[in-house]
């Protein structure tokens, strides 16, 4: 809403409204509907948190968390993520800063390391898959897969955004649209960030306490 | 693929084969042949007359709040007339299968029916008619243009429609869900209905489902971000209100519903355990999180209704609202509640008395927010010169009926009351009556307020009255009884029945849904007389009821671009306060107006999601991987088009408003 009176300066009338166009500039409520898109999706992700959650111990007989989990990899996986939300940082500060060059270059470093993070992540899903560990194996597999699954999916779309937008970067520049789509993905691939945290609170570091 | 049974699929057609298509089934085929030769009727007529071109370019790719709110609401309406039909056959074959009869509907079919009629009336009649009036209404009360994503809700709407027509398909290929409208496992499960039918239930609301999130963050955007200068938050009209609340519901719990169907799907198509009866997997889990999100739905529809009631018994009563921020504060509350209460679906799992006295109690203190809303209308009416337009009847209708629903609400909070009226019709006669006496009867003053501004005549009021008091006397009639047989014992969805005792009661319900027959018909008699006597009914003045919000200060219907000035807000209700303080319109200065650009990327995107759902319904992989890339490439297609907008050039503006000047003076009749 912009600053506007009440009464007229010259006569002291009360003003039922405005003279000038009173336009809203493209995008205005962006950030905000962002905002409200990534809670609706924080809830599919507490939905599949809470699934895990009762459902984590009903290994009906088959592998536990114990028997599957490389806690190394893990780490290694989420330094991935971790280093390309940095990244992503420093492509918003070259954004601030006018240089669509290094925007594009720094998008491109990020991908790199979400592509690592979905290639270690599908590793461990095949080694499981392998060792007979499959999501049909028991429901403790279901929730976790569904889970892990989810937020790679995530992530792939990501990617998928991520060169969306170095192309248009590319054709356009950093015109303010882009700027804005810039800061959605930055706003959607931080929040992948701290999904993961929680994957690798919850799923992986007391999977292993279970 | 762990699918626990032999399916012959075929690598073009999947699981499809021409068995799937109904021609056994005598009351199919009728059904069929009518709804064919209707429907070439229309195509026909509309190409015959040339409206094609029309039809896409200014509706079906429109991205003006107006025409999608109009056109949502022509959806629930058509939709009401299927979800009624499969009602009335449930009344007709309750009502025959006594005395060894076996009525006339086989077991299959009957269960299709009574899950169809639930989904349907809740996802494609009851909410495209709340989100229809929200989209018309909350821009035109808030003195914005248009909603905050103009793109994003005409292509909400068309992923309601998807889903809407998914679940039409069902009934000529192949079938729905024999499972009741929530598909509870282990009976929606691969393995007890290996049927096409859940599959149908599960993408027709997923579908739908994208659509409904996507246009709740847009109408809370546009409530928080689009607001006319002075419109404070306690300023804000009750309806946009009320919109707010439910909006806010929406985004809260359709993600619950979309992960829910998620995992069910992922249990029937890939055999996992998240809700099989083996491996683990929990039933219970799916009734509790699909309660999460069905129960702030039975609120998303109440909501919209309240807030209809509220600018209705105003205006009619030609009063300020009482309460106004008691009104706010009881809808807040009633919104948070909605939250903690889901367990009172199932107080029978089992889950103790500690669990069970908590969900029990938060139940039964929504009825406080309530009640006072309910005092609110009452007191608004306490001296205030009431005109018992359709409107009104409708609000005065609803405090009656409603308040019966209540107090059968807070019985069943009682949970050792539930344990015996749990599954029984005393339940099925709660929420009726919750449903039709708030929810419909909401709609259908809404419809009527509403109507006079959407298209510059009122509606007729003669058949409007005789489809109330159908609508009202058949409502008890088809209710009351499933009361008493609640009592009684009988236990919902039952096809036969043993106990001759209990004939008389539900051909006394058959009556009723007879009656509400003629009520849907005498409102279609209604708008059909009301176009063809529009120059009688004509109103020129853009506020026939003396009303007292901002969307009465434009003209009916409105403007492409609402309001030629941007209004500025000093009082509740404002349009009443400029009324009242001597406002003139404004006759010159217009500037050009931003406004978005038609596009129809929405319907593609829904289209062919719609044909990705029927896809993975029937197993034909290839059509549902071609469908996902073509959705990916289109939307991101639709990216790389940064032109999205236009300027109405200001001599445009002045046209318009011209005209409307001589209207107003009387200078020429339209």
């Amino acid at each position: 809403m912009s600053s506007t009176t009440t009464t007229a300066p010259e006569t002291g009338e009360i003003v039922f409204y405005e003279k000038d166009e009173h336009a809203h500039p493209e995008g205005h409520s962006t950030a905000l509907g962002f905002w409200i898109y990534l809670m609706s999706d924080c809830l599919i992700f507490a939905m599949l948190f809470a699934t895990f959650a009762v459902l984590g111990g009903n290994y009906a007989a088959g592998p536990s968390p114990k028997d599957l989990f490389d806690l190394e990899l893990v780490a290694v996986n989420t330094a991935m993520l971790l280093f390309s939300s940095i990244t992503y940082g420093f492509a918003m500060l070259a954004m601030e800063k006018g240089q669509a060059k290094q925007v594009q270059a720094w998008l491109l470093v990020t991908a790199l390391f979400g592509a690592a993070f979905l290639a270690i992540e599908l590793y461990e899903f095949h080694h499981m898959i392998e060792h007979g560990a499959t999501p049909q194996r028991s429901a403790f597999l279901s929730s976790f897969f569904t889970l892990v699954g989810t937020h790679g999916l995530h992530v792939t779309f990501g990617l998928i955004w991520l060169f969306t937008l170095m192309v248009q970067v590319g054709r356009r520049g950093l015109v303010p649209a882009n700027k804005r789509r810039l800061m959605c993905l930055s706003m959607f691939w931080h929040f992948l960030d701290v999904i993961w945290i929680g994957v690798f609170t919850f799923v992986y570091l007391m999977g292993m306490l279970r | 693929m762990a699918v626990s049974y032999p399916v012959p699929t075929s690598p073009i057609f999947g699981r499809f084969t021409l068995d799937a298509l109904p021609f056994h089934e005598p009351i199919l085929v009728v059904t069929f042949l009518v709804v064919a030769v209707g429907g070439a009727a229309v195509l026909g007529a509309l190409t015959y007359f040339r409206l094609w071109g029309y039809l896409w370019r200014e509706w079906f790719t429109s991205v003006d709040h107006k025409k999608i709110g109009i056109m949502y609401m022509v959806l629930g309406i058509i939709m009401l007339l299927r979800g009624f039909a499969d009602a009335i056959m449930m009344r007709i074959q309750q009502a025959w299968a006594f005395n060894g009869s076996d009525g006339y509907l086989p077991s299959h079919h009957y269960d299709q029916v009574f899950t169809a009629h639930g989904v349907i009336m809740i996802f494609f009649v009851a909410m495209p008619l709340v989100t229809g009036l929200m989209n018309y209404v909350v821009p035109l009360q808030i003195g914005a243009r248009d909603v905050s994503f103009p793109f994003l809700n005409n292509f909400s709407f068309w992923m309601t429609t998807g889903g809407a027509i998914l679940v039409m398909m069902s009934l000529f290929i192949g079938e729905f869900a024999k499972t009741g409208w929530l598909a509870y496992p282990p009976l929606s499960g691969v393995s007890y209905s290996p049927d096409p039918g859940v599959d149908y239930y599960i993408w027709a609301l997923q579908v739908a489902g994208v659509g409904t999130t996507l246009s709740g963050i847009n109408l809370i955007c546009t409530i928080i971000k689009m607001r006319a200068p002075g419109m404070t938050m306690m300023k804000m009209p009750v309806f946009t209100w009320t919109s707010l609340c439910t909006n806010v519901l929406i985004v809260a719990t359709f993600p619950v519903l979309t992960a829910v169907l998620t995992l069910l799907a992922l249990d029937r198509y890939l055999g996992m355990n998240f809700f099989t009866s083996d491996f683990g997997g929990s039933p219970m889990l799916y009734v509790n999180l699909i309660w999460i999100w069905g129960h702030p739905e039975v609120y998303i529809l109440i909501l919209p209704a309240f807030g209809v009631f509220s600018e209705v018994a105003a205006t009619f009563s030609g009063k300020r609202l009482f309460g106004y921020t008691s009104m706010v504060y009881a809808t807040v509350v009633i919104t948070i509640l909605s939250y903690l209460v889901w367990l009172h679906h199932f107080f029978t799992m089992g889950s103790g008395a500690s669990v069970n006295s908590f969900f029990g109690i938060t139940t039964m203190i929504i009825s406080i927010p309530t009640g006072a809303k309910i005092f609110n209308w009452l007191f608004t009416m306490y001296r205030g010169r009431i005109k018992f337009e359709l409107p009104m009847m409708y609000t005065v209708a609803f405090m009656l009926v409603f308040v019966i629903g209540g107090m059968t609400g807070v019985m069943l909070a009682i949970p050792p009351a539930d344990f015996v009226l749990h599954n029984s019709l005393f339940l099925v006669a709660h929420f009726h009556n919750v449903i039709i006496g708030g929810v419909v009867f909401g709609m259908f003053a809404g419809i009527a307020y509403w109507w006079p501004k959407a298209f510059g005549f009122r509606l007729e009021p003669f058949w409007g009255k005789m489809s109330f008091w159908f609508w009202v006397l058949g409502f008890f009639f088809a209710f009351m009884p499933l009361y008493v047989l609640g009592f009684m014992g009988v236990t919902r969805r039952m096809r036969v029945f043993d106990d001759p005792s209990w004939h008389i009661w539900f051909i006394i319900a058959a009556f009723g849904a007879f009656l509400i027959l003629l009520g849907i018909v005498s409102f279609l008699v209604q708008i059909g007389v009301s176009i063809l006597k529009r120059e009688q009914l004509r109103d020129t003045t853009g506020d026939p009821w003396n009303g007292r919000t901002l969307e009465w200060a434009t003209s009916s219907p409105p403007p492409d671009y609402n309001f030629a000035f941007t209004p500025v807000i000093h009082e509740i209700d404002a349009w009443w306060d400029m009324k009242r303080r001597g406002y003139k319109r404004p006759l010159g200065g217009y500037k050009p107006i931003h406004m978005p650009r038609s596009t129809g990327t929405g319907v593609i995107l829904a289209g062919l999601s719609t044909a990705m759902g029927f896809a993975l319904v029937w197993y034909i992989w290839w059509l549902a991987a071609l469908c996902f890339v073509a959705i990916l490439a289109v939307a991101i297609g639709h990216t790389f088009n940064y032109n999205r907008d236009y300027d109405i050039p200001a001599d445009e503006v002045e046209r318009t408003e011209e005209a409307r000047t001589k209207l107003l003076t009387g200078q020429v009749t339209p």
